[in-house]
């Protein structure tokens, strides 16, 4: 008992003060007092439920990937087969059901177009992405792969989270949180924030921006009755703009993709005085565009927004300088917000607002100070209680029980985690785990020497019979804690965390440290009876 | 200095002489509590149920004007009728409202909604406070009911195993027992008093079982101790014994937490209120149900003071019989 070599005590210390040293700047920032920059700064992030701020969880929904993703493979194939030499005449492409099939007009071409396609279905990573079958030596049938679209589903949420991020800088809002979850969704956490109805404009909008050529050839009626002519689409027009309520037939196939912008920006027309956006395409994209309209000078095209046509002008002249400009009833915020969006990019993929909290800073901070001054007052009654119960051993305890939550808030700050409410909850079940197991071991201690032991063994019984409730305690709860942050969503989470850490600490401050200093103490005085 | 000694010595409290009496009215309570879930129904708040929860503070009047908020509010075009409740402090109101299902994947119908309300609320009352606005979509909402009750039952089950594991299945029992009831009374608590159940009390009741299950383990391990000891004693004293041996512990750390809980509960912010107050519960009832629950089942499920001893292996016996000892 009262051996404790020396590298266990550096041990010791240096963990406590590793962890300790960790805790400052959260406490200085809790104090508003400036912590000095040139330190390192691990600090406890506060949840939105205390801090304030704006919580959105966003959700997508992979069958469009899939869907978008169909639409690029046709676009894929029609241009290989074209481009092959001699020319694939293809002929019936359908994409119904997942699948895209087409028909060879010439049998003899099957091997040809096999290796053509073979490199494109196998894709750029290590899964497959389409599977081949070919039915009556003739029509071709591919279909995607299940890792495909997964992988897929998992670029188009990847490129989401950066394009968001991007969206959400442009606001200039401080250190937003955003981050993927589960398959299919997306975490927005803006610190601060209150009124959301800006970023979710932003972040509701795809900006997806298209041009495609007005099938000039479709029938009125047909295109009004909402019905295609072959290889074409129909699409609304936006509300506000000057066709509202009518439709358009654009062709599917040929148009050009608003990804490949350089640069938007939101401006006024100076000759109508309407609000616009400017947009200039990359070099890519600009030379499409001057092709396009070379090759269309006097006919209509589309300009489509997240599928509404937001106007339908001519090409009056060859575009040659990958400039344009889009109208269409903005005002001066919406057009700003398209422009952002524009050059952010457009998210592959529309999400919507599955969850959405909200929490006032006043409310945060009042939180804070009242939750603050009840802290204080409890822990001085806690602190007289241990004391007046327990003497000298009540003052190593008390110790270890601010070492504890200094420790807690420490490895809290070091691995960046959140505190939260239900967090709080974790807190106040460590911390009164830390007070049992104190508790159980100057009660033992106490009941040992009641039995008539000499104080050296009274105090080493006393550890080790109560060492093994605490373990098991502990170890109980840790396990509780484990599986409830694998099963549990965001707030049980944030309960599982702060108790898994606290656990650890707990036996570590009640158990090591208070050792060791009960030790040291006995050692040094050698004392026949101990006041416990 | 003398110190505080808040139990005497050697105490000798009967505390099973009334076990089955108690245990019949733990059952009762038990089944009366999930009667009131079942005709009550728990008062899901949106996390749980869906739809938009607008938090707001009346900052100059005391007590908030719930009828006319009701009132006023229902009358929205939309709206239908909305829940109005204090939470915290009289002056702090929660107002909660279903979408209607048209909103479901069409967050512009949620933010209007709220847009109607809260404007409503700042022009008739100027002094009130928007502190807060949670929209939680059906999806999401049954999402997270099913993680709560999935996170509840694998941590109960897995604490179970464990203790079957260190202790005796008896015991694993008893303390799941234990903590069906601490979990069934909450429940019951809320039903009863149709207090808004959320997010945040799934926490709270998980604080009550690890609290639950910590006083638990505290007996049980002296139980085993004593089982180890006391090799010829009669299990019901064996019982009593334990726990009266852990009586100072059991009112110290009780006590110890009731200091740091009571101030939190007094002046602590309001949004904790909820969740410390079932907290300072649950360590009444986690007490109690160590004591009276989880060690009676002890003697029901037949523990003997055999069941910490090694067991006889086949060799033993074996070469017992070769030294011709048996």
């Amino acid at each position: 008992m009262l051996e404790f070599p020396t590298w266990k005590k550096i041990w010791l210390w240096g963990l406590t003060l590793a962890a300790v040293a960790a805790s400052l700047p959260s406490l200085f920032a809790a104090a508003n007092a400036q912590w000095p920059d040139l330190l390192p700064q691990p600090q406890v992030n506060l949840g939105l439920d205390l801090a304030g701020g704006s919580h959105i969880l966003l959700e997508a929904d992979p069958t469009e990937v899939a869907e978008q993703r169909l639409e690029n493979m046709e676009e894929t194939v029609r241009s290989s087969m074209r481009q092959a030499e001699p020319r694939i005449r293809i002929g019936d492409v359908s994409s119904a059901n997942g699948q895209l099939s087409f028909i060879l007009e010439n049998a003899a071409d099957i091997d040809r177009a096999r290796g053509i396609l073979e490199p494109v279905l196998q894709g750029t990573n290590l899964v497959r992405e389409w599977d081949l079958a070919v039915i009556d030596g003739q029509r071709m049938v591919l279909t995607p792969t299940a890792d495909g679209v997964e992988q897929a589903v998992n670029d188009a949420m990847e490129s989401a989270v950066d394009v968001i991020r991007r969206r959400i800088d442009s606001l200039g809002t401080r250190e937003p949180t955003i981050i993927r979850q589960g398959d299919s969704r997306i975490v927005v956490q803006v610190p601060g924030l209150e009124d959301t109805d800006q970023l979710k404009n932003l972040l509701g909008q795809t900006a997806e921006l298209e041009f495609k050529l007005v099938d000039l050839n479709a029938l009125p009626s047909d295109v009004q009755a909402g019905i295609a002519p072959p290889g074409s689409e129909i699409y609304p027009f936006a509300e506000g703009s000057d066709g509202e309520g009518q439709l358009l037939a654009v062709k599917r196939l040929g148009g050009i993709r608003g990804d490949s912008l350089t640069g938007a920006q939101a401006g006024v027309d100076s000759q109508t005085n309407e609000n616009v956006v400017n947009i200039q395409f990359d070099q890519q994209g600009a030379r499409k565009f001057a092709i396009l309209s070379t090759e269309n000078v006097g006919k209509p095209f589309a300009i489509i927004l997240d599928g509404a046509v937001l106007s339908a002008p001519n090409f009056r002249e060859p575009i040659t300088g990958g400039a344009a400009q889009i109208a269409g009833s903005f005002t001066a915020q919406s057009a700003n917000e398209l422009a952002i969006s524009l050059r952010s990019g457009a998210l592959p993929v529309a999400l919507v607002v599955v969850e959405e909290r909200t929490v006032g800073p006043d409310l945060g901070a009042d939180s804070i100070r009242k939750g603050m001054l009840a802290m204080l007052v409890g822990s001085i009654a806690v602190i007289a209680l241990m004391i007046a119960t327990y003497g000298r051993f009540g003052i190593y305890a008390t110790i270890a029980l601010t070492l504890n939550v200094l420790i807690i808030l420490g490895i809290m700050a070091g691995l960046n985690t959140t505190l939260t409410l239900p967090g709080i909850a974790g807190f106040v079940i460590t911390v009164g785990a830390a007070v049992d197991a104190n508790v159980l071991i100057n009660e033992r201690i106490r009941e040992e020497r009641k039995r008539g032991r000499r104080v050296i063994a009274a105090v080493e019984n006393g550890y080790k019979e109560a060492s093994r409730a605490i373990y098991d305690a502990n170890i109980t709860n840790f396990i509780a804690g484990v599986l409830l942050f694998l099963f549990g969503s965001g707030p049980i989470r944030g309960f599982a965390v702060v108790l898994v850490i606290g656990l650890f600490t707990s036996v570590f401050t009640a158990l090591m440290l208070t050792r060791m200093w009960v030790a040291g103490w006995l050692r040094k005085t050698r004392p026949s009876d101990i006041n416990i | 200095m003398k110190l505080l000694k808040l139990v005497p010595e050697d105490t000798n409290i009967k505390f099973l002489k009334f076990r089955l009496p108690f245990f019949i009215v733990s059952l009762l309570l038990i089944a009366a509590s999930w009667a009131l879930v079942f005709v009550n129904g728990l008062n899901y708040g949106v996390d749980f149920a869906g739809g938009q929860e607008i938090r707001a503070t009346f900052t100059q009047t005391d007590v908030a004007p719930i009828a006319e908020l009701r009132q006023g509010i229902g009358a929205l075009e939309n709206v239908g009728s909305p829940i109005v409740q204090t939470f915290g402090a009289p002056n702090e109101v929660s107002i909660r409202v279903k979408l209607p299902p048209e909103a479901e994947g069409n967050p512009e119908f949620a933010a209007e909604m709220t847009r109607e309300i809260t404007d409503n609320l700042r022009a008739n009352y100027s002094d009130i406070r928007i502190d807060g606005v949670d929209s939680v979509s059906g999806k999401v909402s049954g999402e997270f009911r099913q993680d709560a009750v999935l996170a509840l039952l694998a941590a109960m089950l897995a604490v179970a195993i464990y203790i079957w594991v260190r202790f005796e299945w008896q015991f694993g029992i008893g303390a799941l027992f234990a903590l069906f009831h601490d979990v069934s009374l909450t429940l019951g608590m809320f039903a009863l008093f149709q207090m808004e159940f959320s997010l945040q009390i799934i926490a709270a009741i998980l604080a009550i079982i690890g609290y639950s299950l910590n006083d638990t383990i505290v007996v049980y391990d002296r139980i085993r101790e004593n089982l180890k000891k006391y090799r010829k004693m009669q299990l019901p004293e064996l019982l009593d014994l334990s726990v009266n041996e852990t009586l100072a512990r059991t009112v110290m750390t009780s006590l110890t937490l009731l200091v740091a809980l009571v101030p939190l509960l007094a002046f602590g912010p309001a949004s904790l209120f909820g969740l410390v107050a079932a907290i300072t519960m649950g360590l009444f009832v986690g007490t109690y149900s160590s004591v009276y629950l989880a060690s009676p089942i002890l003697i029901w499920l037949g523990v003997t003071s055999n069941s910490f001893v090694p067991q006889e292996t086949k060799a033993d016996r074996q070469e017992k019989i070769a030294r011709g000892e048996a």
